[in-house]
C-alpha cells in the first residue's frame, strides 16, 4: 500500500506542482502537461494533447527567438535556463513566465524528450520592463547629453582658425575625461585691423553648464572689446570688469596677444596675461622663453594688475599658447611640467605649426594614458 | 584648471578610453573567427550560419562534407568567436555588409567555384554575395530562405510577420539578454550521444552582444531582398522545412520561383533549423543537389 501512496505523491507533486511542467518532443509537439500550466493558461489537456507544439503557445516574437536561439540551445547543450517569454492563454491573454529546459535520452531506448519547467513571473517581468525603460531613457538622456555638450563645445571654439598670412598657425583641443561634460578652455583668433590679428586662450574655473556661460560670455566680450582697446592688457581689463559685473561666481585664467605684421613681413607679438600660464617662445636656434609677466586672475578683483610685453617673431621661431591642462598633465607620480614642455618645443625646429601641435597633444595625452583629467587647449604659430 | 575645479574622485581612470585608439588591423579569417577542414586540394564549400547562434549550427552537418570538401566555417561579425570591436553600426546597417565579409574570406582564402550553404538570414547574404562576384560562386543552397519577413500589403506578399512581430521579437532579446551570459551557460548535461559538445558550446553561443544583437535582428527582419533574387545566375537549391514559422512554405516557393533554374526540396524535418534537428535529412539533400 506504501508504495501506491508513493506514486499518488508523486503524481499530485507532477499536476499541482507550484511551477507549470510540459515534457515535449524535440519538435516541441506536446506529450505530457501538467494541471498548474492549464490552470494557469486556460487550455485544455486534450488540446495540448492533440499535436499542439509548444511553440504555438508562444507569442509570435518570442516564436522567433524560439526557433533561433531556444531550440538550437537544447539541442547542442541539452538545457538551457531562464529564458524570458510570454505564453498565449487559452483567452488570449498573456502570461509572462520563465522557461528551463532539459533534453533528456529515456534509458529505455524511447524517442528524446524535452522537459520544461514554467515559473510564473508576472510581477518579476513587469518590474525587469521597468528597468529596461529605465536603463533606456538613461542611456538616451546620456546621448543627449553628450550631444548637448559636443554642440555647446563646439560653439565654444572656432571651428577652424582663419589663415594669417605670412604665418603657420595650429590649434588642438582635447576635453578631459570622455568628452561628454563641456570643457572650460576656450580660444579663439580673429582679424581685429588688416593686418592685425587677436588671439585669447583662457581656462574657466570648473566645467558643465555653468562654466560654459562664463566660457561663452568671455569668448564674445573678447571678440567685441578687441577692436575697442590699444593694447593686449586693456582688452583683459575689459573682460574682467564684464565678468565682474555678471557677478559670476567663476574666474578665469587667460592670456591675450596682438599679432601685428610688420612692413618688413616680420611679426610682433604683444602678451598680457591675466592669471595664466606664460606662451613659450622658441627662436631657430632651439632657445625657449617664456613671454609676458605674471597678472592677476579675471573675475575676482574690480580692478586687476595685468600688463603688455612685446617680442618679435623671426623666421623660424615658434609659440606656444597653452592651458594647464597642458603642464599639469599627471602620470601616477609626476607633473607633465614645463620643463618636458620647453625640451618638445625645442626640438620641433623642423615641423610645421600642425605638425608642433600634434605632436604635442599626443605626448601630453600618452602621458596620462589617454584619459585627460583636464582640458588641453593649444595654439601654435610658426614663422 | 583642474586642480580647483575637478576632484580627482571624478576621474575614472579604468574606464575604456574613447577616441584616439588605436586602429588594431586584424585580419579578416581572425574577424570572423574562420575555420577550415577537409582536403586542401577539395573543392571549397562555404557554411554560413544565420540570425541568433553561431558555426556551431552547422556541427552536425558539415563534418560530413570534410572527406571531400574543403570546408570553411565562420561566425558573422557579432556572433560567436568574432572580433566584436570589428562591428560598427554602419558598416552592419544592412546584409550588405555581411555580404562583403563573406566575400572578403573567400578571396582571402583564394576560394574558387565555391558550394555556398547558407542558413536563414545567410541565405539573402549568400544572395548578394553570389549577385556581386557570380563567378566565386559554383553551387548556392539556401537553407530556410526568406527575402523578406514582414508582409507587404502593397502587393500582397506573404511573409509570415507583421511590423509588430518584430517589434515583440527586439522586446523579447531585450527581456533575454541580461541574462544572456549567465542562463545560457548551461547546467551542461550528460550527452552520451555526443560527449565532444563540452565546453566549447558553452562558451560560442553565450557571445552575443545585446546591442548587435538588436541591431541584427532589425537588419534581417526589416530587410527586403525580393528584387535580388531573379539576378542570381548559379545552381541553386531552396531547402524547406515543414512548419517553419520563421520561413514558411510560402515564402520557400517564392524564393523558388523568383531564382531562376533553382530547386526547392521540401524536408520532413519541422523548425526552423534542420541542420540541428535533421542532419542526416540536410546532408542528404544537399549531396543530392551537388550530384545533381
Amino acid at each position: 500500500m506504501e508504495g501506491n501512496d508513493d506514486a499518488a505523491a508523486l503524481r499530485d507533486l507532477y499536476e499541482h506542482s507550484p511551477c507549470g511542467l510540459l515534457s515535449t518532443l524535440p519538435d516541441g509537439t506536446i506529450v505530457k502537461v501538467n494541471a498548474t500550466l492549464l490552470t494557469w493558461t486556460g487550455h485544455t489537456r486534450a488540446g495540448l494533447l492533440g499535436g499542439t507544439r509548444f511553440q504555438e503557445l508562444l507569442a509570435v516574437g518570442d516564436r522567433i527567438f524560439y526557433e533561433t536561439h531556444y531550440a538550437p540551445l537544447v539541442t547542442m547543450q541539452g538545457a538551457v535556463a531562464e529564458i524570458a517569454v510570454d505564453l498565449v492563454c487559452a483567452g488570449g491573454d498573456r502570461l509572462p513566465v520563465l522557461l528551463s529546459s532539459v533534453l533528456r535520452h529515456p534509458p529505455d531506448g524511447g524517442p528524446d524528450m524535452v522537459l520544461t519547467c514554467v515559473f510564473r513571473a508576472t510581477d518579476r517581468r513587469a518590474y525587469e520592463r521597468e528597468l529596461l525603460l529605465a536603463r533606456q531613457r538613461a542611456q538616451e538622456s546620456e546621448r543627449r547629453a553628450r550631444v548637448l555638450a559636443e554642440t555647446l563645445q563646439r560653439s565654444l571654439l572656432p571651428p577652424a582658425l582663419p589663415p594669417v598670412p605670412g604665418l603657420d598657425v595650429a590649434d588642438a583641443y582635447r576635453p578631459a575625461g570622455h568628452g561628454d561634460e563641456v570643457g572650460g578652455d576656450f580660444y579663439d583668433l580673429f582679424e581685429t585691423a588688416p593686418g592685425e590679428w587677436g588671439l585669447v586662450l583662457g581656462d574657466v574655473c570648473g566645467k558643465g553648464a555653468e562654466a560654459a556661460v562664463v566660457t561663452s560670455l568671455a569668448r564674445y566680450t573678447v571678440r567685441a572689446v578687441a577692436t575697442e582697446s590699444e593694447r593686449p592688457s586693456g582688452v583683459l581689463r575689459r573682460l574682467n570688469t564684464a565678468l565682474v559685473r555678471q557677478r559670476t561666481e567663476r574666474f578665469l585664467t587667460a592670456v591675450y596677444a596682438r599679432l601685428r605684421r610688420e612692413s618688413g613681413g616680420s611679426f610682433q607679438l604683444t602678451v598680457s596675461l591675466g592669471g595664466h600660464p606664460a606662451p613659450l617662445h622658441a627662436s631657430a636656434d632651439g632657445r625657449v622663453r617664456k613671454i609676458g609677466r605674471e597678472g592677476d586672475l579675471l573675475g575676482i578683483l574690480d580692478e586687476v594688475s595685468v600688463s603688455d610685453s612685446t617680442v618679435t617673431l623671426l623666421p623660424g621661431d615658434a609659440v606656444l599658447f597653452f592651458t594647464d591642462g597642458v603642464e599639469e598633465a599627471r602620470s601616477e607620480r609626476e607633473f607633465f611640467d614645463e620643463h618636458r614642455l620647453t625640451e618638445l618645443l625645442a626640438a620641433s625646429g623642423d615641423l610645421t605649426a600642425r605638425g608642433v601641435a600634434d605632436r604635442l597633444l599626443h605626448r601630453v595625452l600618452a602621458f596620462q594614458d589617454d584619459l585627460p583629467r583636464d582640458d588641453i587647449a593649444l595654439i601654435v604659430l610658426k614663422r | 584648471m583642474a586642480a580647483v575645479a575637478t576632484p580627482s574622485s571624478q576621474y575614472h581612470p579604468g574606464c575604456p578610453v574613447r577616441g584616439l585608439g588605436y586602429v588594431v588591423v586584424v585580419g579578416v579569417l581572425e574577424r570572423n573567427n574562420v575555420h577550415v577542414g577537409g582536403p586542401p586540394d577539395g573543392r571549397p564549400m562555404v557554411f554560413a550560419h544565420g540570425f541568433g547562434c553561431d558555426q556551431t549550427m552547422w556541427r552536425l552537418v558539415a563534418p560530413a562534407f570534410e572527406d571531400e570538401y574543403r570546408v570553411v566555417l565562420f561566425d558573422h561579425v557579432g556572433a560567436g568567436g568574432s572580433d566584436l570591436s570589428a562591428y560598427s553600426p554602419e558598416r552592419y546597417a544592412s546584409l550588405d555588409g555581411y555580404a562583403r565579409d563573406l566575400l572578403e574570406i573567400i578571396r582571402e582564402l583564394g576560394l574558387e567555384r565555391v558550394v555556398l550553404v547558407a542558413h536563414s538570414v545567410s541565405a539573402m547574404i549568400g544572395v548578394l554575395a553570389v549577385n556581386a562576384e557570380p563567378a566565386r560562386f559554383d553551387r548556392l543552397v539556401m537553407v530556410g530562405p526568406s527575402p523578406r519577413y514582414v508582409d507587404v500589403e502593397e502587393d500582397g506578399y506573404v511573409g509570415g510577420f507583421r511590423r509588430a512581430d518584430i517589434d515583440e521579437l527586439l522586446g523579447s532579446l531585450d527581456s533575454n539578454y541580461l541574462g544572456w551570459s549567465s542562463a545560457m551557460a548551461p547546467t551542461i548535461m550528460q550527452n552520451p550521444d555526443r560527449p565532444e559538445l563540452g565546453e566549447e558550446l558553452t562558451n560560442s553561443f553565450c557571445r552575443t552582444d545585446p546591442g548587435i544583437a538588436r541591431q541584427f535582428a532589425r537588419v534581417t527582419f526589416l530587410s527586403d531582398n525580393r528584387a535580388d533574387l531573379p539576378r542570381v545566375t548559379v545552381p541553386s537549391l531552396v531547402l524547406q522545412c515543414s512548419d517553419d514559422v520563421i520561413a514558411p512554405d510560402a515564402v520557400g516557393r517564392y524564393v523558388h520561383e523568383a531564382v531562376p533554374g533553382s530547386v526547392l526540396v521540401r524536408m520532413r524535418a519541422t523548425g526552423h533549423c534542420p541542420n540541428l534537428s535533421a542532419p542526416e535529412e540536410t546532408i542528404a539533400a544537399i549531396r543530392a543537389f551537388l550530384r545533381s
